[in-house]
């Protein structure tokens, strides 16, 4: 295949199977340059697959793959020259200190002394890891240990990278920072893949394609994918907001309705009022301290394209 | 004392590791049937000082109870009440979901017919009667926590320590996961759970926050964001933690 003026990954109608368990069911979509897109789903939705296929990992069943315009499948080498990959349990060496854990990583992407000093500062900015420099990495924290995954595999710039569950563990401080990072790097033109489990950072990318069980039910901006959330949303706040989930439940209340914080954000349709939620509350007689309406957030339509994914 | 409306008690509790200290001086006391919630940045200290509550570390100083007995001397007593579910679960992988269970059945001295009794009891109780004989390895990662959950409870401890059950697991699996928590502080158990998700830091009764070793800020999560002025929990974290300045 010719190189044409594709983006940095395209994927179309990509499909896996591990056996009877069809893992990645005809899967499309496309990752400009200079993007962040995050992939987001529940466990087994199939995003480790894809990622393990565009970095060539994992031989796809059909499909095609492109990494900058190459079929992934032909061309092992060029993707694994090319592509920065952080799986989702990294491991570390253990016995090396954290300073000698970033040199290896920066010798091995062959990245000059000057550059991966400067990098080395950057990357202790936002871990925090400077005056642990000299520990071990098997002594450090669960969160710290993948801080560290992550500035190592930060060391080497390439323009492409996927991360999978880089922020697992890692504290609200750290991720915010981190954030900052990607966004910087992505500014500087790197195209960025990234899974998540963390909703707020699923705001933070430019596009996101939300996956359920191997097929990605959508994809777009975080603003316009919340536009699909088109009806009234309540916080019901209570001092013990599970017992007024369990409360709704076994009312059996027939809308959406999920923990959130201090108490439960509840929706039932585009007609569904603050005087109707009042009733309903009353009539099955659920303790509450007040009700506001709120902006739906990533989180919110998660759950519902979840809930009717499943059935 | 009144050591016995606690369920865990430490007092100057401090580890250290060589001269580096993880913990220091920490204090606090957590009721029965509470669920104290653990946070903290990254390294503060949180994983150290739940190994040395469920006796697999011994602290530098200071002193510490657990279910009334002393993390120093008695480390069998406390074994047989606690349950511990550590950040990554230490499930065998290669073994299915019942094998599982019978192993840590078997591990906490269950005998023959209460292995048998208590794992049927614990696969309805956690839904996992489809997967009871999968490979656990071929699990997605919500199942694998219940699953390292019930093996946890399932010599049915009084108090649970629970170091970051919901790290990496989807927005509905976490609700899930904390709808149990509730389950088992109803039934009067105390739970001792860690969490890098605010919003979750907002179920728990009572919340600590732990700085570079010490915790420095202990109380119920309204009456935090009210200190704080803040509206959410993850302002309130955010203020603590960077107080000291981010880059000191
Ligand atoms: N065996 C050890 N030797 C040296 N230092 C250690 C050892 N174990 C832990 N530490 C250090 O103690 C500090 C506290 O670690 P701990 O695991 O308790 O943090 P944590 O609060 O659980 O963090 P996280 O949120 O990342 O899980 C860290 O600086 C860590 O590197
Ligand atoms: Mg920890």
């Amino acid at each position: 295949m010719a190189e044409s003026n594709t983006n940095p990954i395209l994927i179309n109608n990509l499909q896996k199977s591990y056996g009877a368990v069809r893992a990645v069911r005809g899967v499309s979509f496309e990752v400009q340059e200079g993007e962040i897109f995050g992939l987001i789903g529940p466990d087994g939705a199939g995003k480790t697959t894809i990622i393990r296929i565009v970095v060539s990992l994992l031989a796809a069943d059909s499909g095609e793959v492109l990494f900058k315009g190459r079929s992934v499948g032909e061309h092992i080498q060029f993707v694994r020259t090319n592509v920065g990959y952080m799986p989702q349990r990294f491991s570390l060496y253990q016995d090396l200190t954290v300073r000698e854990n970033l040199d290896f990583f920066g010798d091995l992407f062959k990245v000059p002394l000057d550059v991966q000093r400067q990098r080395r500062e950057e990357l202790y900015a936002f871990s925090k890891l400077g005056p642990f420099e000299n520990r071990r990495a098997g002594q450090l924290s669960g969160g710290m240990k993948q801080k560290l995954a992550l500035s190592c595999m930060l060391m080497h710039e390439p323009d492409v990278i996927l991360l999978d569950e880089p922020t697992y563990g890692v504290d609200p401080v750290s991720r915010s920072e981190f954030w900052d990072i990607l966004k910087k790097l992505a500014e500087r033109g790197t195209t960025i893949l990234v899974t998540t489990a963390y909703m707020d950072e699923a705001h933070l990318c430019d596009r996101v394609g939300l996956m359920f069980d191997g097929q990605l039910l959508a994809l777009d901006t975080p603003s316009a994918l919340l536009k699909q959330f088109d009806k009234p949303l309540f916080l019901v706040e209570s001092s013990r907001p599970h017992e007024t989930y369990t409360a709704l439940k076994n009312a059996d209340f027939k809308g959406e309705y999920n923990l959130f914080g201090n108490g439960v954000h509840i929706s039932a349709g585009k007609d569904f009022s603050r005087n109707k939620l009042i009733k309903l509350l009353e009539e099955n007689r659920i303790e509450y301290k007040s009700i506001r309406p709120v902006q739906p957030g990533l989180e919110d339509l998660f759950l519902e394209l979840q809930r009717t994914a499943a059935s | 004392m009144t050591e016995n409306n606690y369920a865990v008690t430490a007092e100057n509790l401090t580890r250290k590791f060589g001269s580096f200290t993880a913990v220091d001086k920490v204090s606090f006391a957590v009721k029965k049937g509470e669920v104290f919630g653990f946070l903290g940045a990254n390294g503060a200290g949180k994983t150290t000082t739940i190994r040395m509550l469920c006796g697999l570390l011994q602290p530098t100083s200071g002193q510490a109870t657990v279910a009334g007995y002393n993390v120093y001397t008695q480390y069998e007593q406390i074994k047989m009440n606690i349950g511990y579910m550590s950040q990554r679960f230490s499930l065998y992988e290669d073994l299915t979901v019942r094998e599982n269970i019978e192993f840590y059945a078997g591990v906490y001295g269950l005998k023959r017919k209460q292995i048998k009794q208590k794992t049927e009891e614990l696969l309805t109780y956690l839904k996992l009667w489809d997967q009871a004989d999968m490979l656990t390895v071929s699990l997605p990662l919500g199942w694998k926590q219940r699953m390292a959950l019930s093996t946890a409870l399932l010599h049915d401890p009084d108090i649970i320590f629970l170091d970051e059950p919901t790290s990496g697991v989807d927005p509905d699996s976490r609700r899930n996961f904390w709808l149990l928590i509730y389950e088992l502080a109803d039934k009067g158990k105390t739970v001792f759970v860690t969490t890098h998700f605010m919003d979750e830091a907002e179920y728990c009764h009572r919340l600590s926050i732990m700085r570079d070793g010490k915790i420095v800020e202990l109380d119920e999560p309204q009456r935090l964001k009210q200190k704080y002025h803040a509206d959410t929990m993850q302002e309130v974290f955010l203020n603590v933690v960077n107080e000291g300045g981010s880059d000191k």
